[in-house]
């Protein structure tokens, strides 16, 4: 979230979820909101009926699309324009808010020049989106007293992720949507613990409640608090770390509750990292596609088998209650990681999370007042600094968590991979409702594999006349960098020029197929835009 | 006999509160929390199913160690041990910067803690990330 924590200080969703329904407007872009955030769908939906007007920007009509007012259906990648040339319209028809630009932001004139060139017509080429309907969208947007907007993967997973999201808080910022309910730019988290992971300090370049590893006052405090020294350079990313397995200088990876042989970009590069690594400690619920190629494979207990906490996209920290025992002889990875530190030589001398929270506590401002006799009710939303804070629904009310605001003009950085002759399509992923990431627990459920048993590639009718495809036959689907094959399903639910494959399916995994150029700052893989082409493979799915 | 344990939707960001039915030591069901909840009395087809995966057959269930290429069943005594000599002796050779660690962003918060505790004080790498950039 590196784009929103340069605007404005934090990374993490303004609002709450409870607020969707306050809102009047609604802009929910890149993100198919209803397959991967059903709840969250579902009260957009309800903000509809109550009359709230619903904006979508997607290149496949989604559930949302469907029931939108506006529908701007752009072609992948191509996100910076449209925002640009909505912050183009509502600067040229003057409604912007003067009052909360003047006091609240700094930068609106730099912002206001370089915006000039992005009217809604040269957009209209770029995104292929109408220039009245990009209009529109801008001046309902602008117009609404409480405006939202909600983005999730298809703005964080381009190559130009971090400016996309600093383009949306420019509008955020330039219409005063921010600091109240019922308004913000609220990031969507994959997985139910995005938000917790990233706040503890999973990352490569900070600790705890984003406190930087490169701060030596940081180190100090957690030299104190751990009695051994921080390494004070920043470590890599995931995308990062696979490139330095393969290349040797990572010798040893210890993987915990992830399956990167199937959700990583580039696949293929993963695997040969993986394949080629001195040693590889894997601790998962299941034996994943990952832990196959495992030195050691350590069973871990599934949720419900522990106690913990999630925090949630809206920030909220909830308690995991442990139902059964652990299976077998699987333990809470909290666990595991207690006893290998012992046997390191590294004393931890937890009996139970809730001591582990309070070392958080303790170590964390924005956690500083959680603690699990708090949390037995609705859970507490972060930053909560004491005991005595209620927690903290939206944030920014009087002022940005890095003081102003900041208005930064974003340039159009085109997908890394156009189109051409060879490949003329441009390919996107996602997920289906379904499914849940690489589909490590969904796809042992009957139900759910009954409803979407398999891959399957979106084409539109256009393309899929044009190429000789029609529903149901095999297609292949081929980039620079692999082939995977997949049923087609022609539709009209997605844009002229583009395919779409779910990412959850290892036998058909998307990501043979996509790219691994990163988003030079978030460090985002570009899984979201490649270029491909696809070709009928002479059978009908269910053959053979 | 059936009781439930109030406890969070191990699917989605949006956090919803489940209520996992226990019988005879197995989740047999997941019901929507109703008080203090987010979804107040609701749950998509993703969290009704939450307790279906806990009792697979697919599950592991004890440590798993390779040799010549196949897996073979061991102790945790053995398995930890030898995780602990390997990683031992890799940071004595070659330092932290020879370390991975990936964290899990289904893992609760303590053990995100515990994961960048255990990269950063005890393997000596700011390696440590998670998949939230997926
Ligand atoms: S029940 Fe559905 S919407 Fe709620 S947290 Fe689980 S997956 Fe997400």
């Amino acid at each position: 979230m590196a784009g929103l924590a340069k605007t404005m200080g934090a990374g993490a969703m303004t609002n709450s979820i409870e607020e969707i329904t306050e809102s009047q407007v609604l802009f929910v872009i890149g993100s198919n909101t209803t397959e991967q955030h059903p709840l969250i769908g579902s009260r957009v939906i309800e903000a509809v009926k109550n009359g709230a007007k619903l904006i979508v920007a997607d290149p496949r009509r989604t559930y949302l699309a469907e029931r939108a007012y506006i529908h701007l259906c752009l072609s992948p990648g191509t996100d910076v324009v449209l925002i640009n040339a909505m912050i183009n319209v509502i600067i040229e028809d003057g409604l912007f808010d003067e009052n909360f630009i003047e006091k609240r932001t700094e930068g609106f004139e730099v912002l206001k020049q370089d915006v000039l060139q992005w009217t809604p017509e040269r957009a209209e080429r770029i995104t292929g989106v109408k220039a009245e309907d990009i209009r529109r969208a801008a001046r309902i947007y602008a117009g609404a007293e409480r405006a939202m907007i909600l983005y999730c993967m298809g703005i964080t997973q381009h190559n130009c992720s971090t400016d996309n999201v600093i383009a949306l808080s420019n509008l955020v910022m330039l219409t005063g949507n921010v600091g109240r309910p019922g308004t913000g730019l609220c990031p969507l988290r994959g997985q139910n613990n995005v938000q917790g992971a990233c706040d503890m300090g999973a990352l490569p370049d900070v600790l705890t409640g984003y406190q930087k590893v490169t701060d030596p006052n940081v180190r100090e405090k957690f030299l104190r608090a751990w009695g051994a020294e921080i390494p004070d350079t920043p470590g890599l990313t995931v995308p990062e770390m696979f490139k330095a397995a393969e290349e040797g200088i990572i010798k040893a990876m210890y993987i915990i509750g992830e399956n990167p042989a199937v959700s990583e970009s580039h696949l293929s590069h993963v695997e040969k990292a993986l394949a080629g690594l001195e040693f590889l400690v894997v601790q998962d619920i299941f034996l994943t596609e990952t832990a196959r190629f495992a030195d050691v494979v350590l069973p871990a207990c599934s949720f419900a088998e522990k106690d913990g906490t999630f925090t949630t996209t809206d920030r909220r920290v909830q308690r995991l209650r442990k139902a059964v025992e652990p299976l077998g002889n699987s333990k809470p990875d909290w666990q595991i990681i207690v006893e290998l530190a012992a046997r390191m030589g590294y004393n931890m001398t937890y009996k139970h999370p809730s001591e582990i929270m309070d070392e958080i506590a303790s170590l964390t401002p924005s956690y500083g007042g959680i603690s699990y006799d708090r949390l037995e009710g609705p859970g507490i939303q972060v930053p909560c600094p004491h005991k005595d804070h209620p927690g903290t629904p939206y944030l920014h009310k009087d002022s940005f968590a890095r003081g102003k605001g900041k208005f930064i003009p974003v340039k159009y950085t085109p997908p890394a991979e156009k189109t051409d002759e060879e490949y003329p399509l441009v390919l996107t992923t996602g997920r289906v409702l379904y499914h849940y990431h690489t589909g490590t627990m969904t796809r042992k459920i009957d139900f759910l594999n009954k409803k979407c048993p398999g891959p399957f590639v979106e084409i539109n009718p256009v393309d899929a006349q044009k190429f000789g495809i029609s529903n149901g036959d095999v297609v292949y689907i081929k980039s620079r960098r692999g082939e995977i094959k997949a049923p087609a399903r022609v539709t009209e639910k997605i844009k002229q020029g583009v395919v779409f494959v779910p990412f959850h399916f290892a036998e058909a995994a998307a990501n043979y197929l996509t790219i691994d150029v990163l988003d030079p700052v978030a460090k985002t893989p570009q899984l979201k835009a490649c270029a491909v082409n696809i070709s009928a493979g002479g059978e009908k799915h269910g053959d053979n | 006999m059936t009781h439930y344990v109030k406890t969070v939707c191990p699917y989605c960001g949006c956090g919803c509160s489940i209520n996992l039915h226990v019988k005879n030591g197995r989740t047999v069901r997941t019901s929507p929390a109703v008080k203090d909840s987010i979804n107040k009395g609701t749950l998509c087809i993703k969290g009704m199913l939450a307790h279906e995966f806990v009792h697979s057959p697919e599950r592991l269930k004890t440590p798993l160690i390779k040799e010549n290429g196949v897996f073979r069943e061991a102790t945790w005594d053995e398995a930890l041990g030898i995780v602990a000599d390997r990683f031992r002796k890799i940071k004595e050779e070659s330092g932290g910067a020879a370390f991975g660690v990936l964290s899990s962003a289904r893992a609760a918060c303590e053990e995100n803690y515990l994961m960048s505790k255990l990269a950063r004080a005890v393997l000596a790498t700011n390696n440590i990330d998670h998949c939230a950039r997926l």
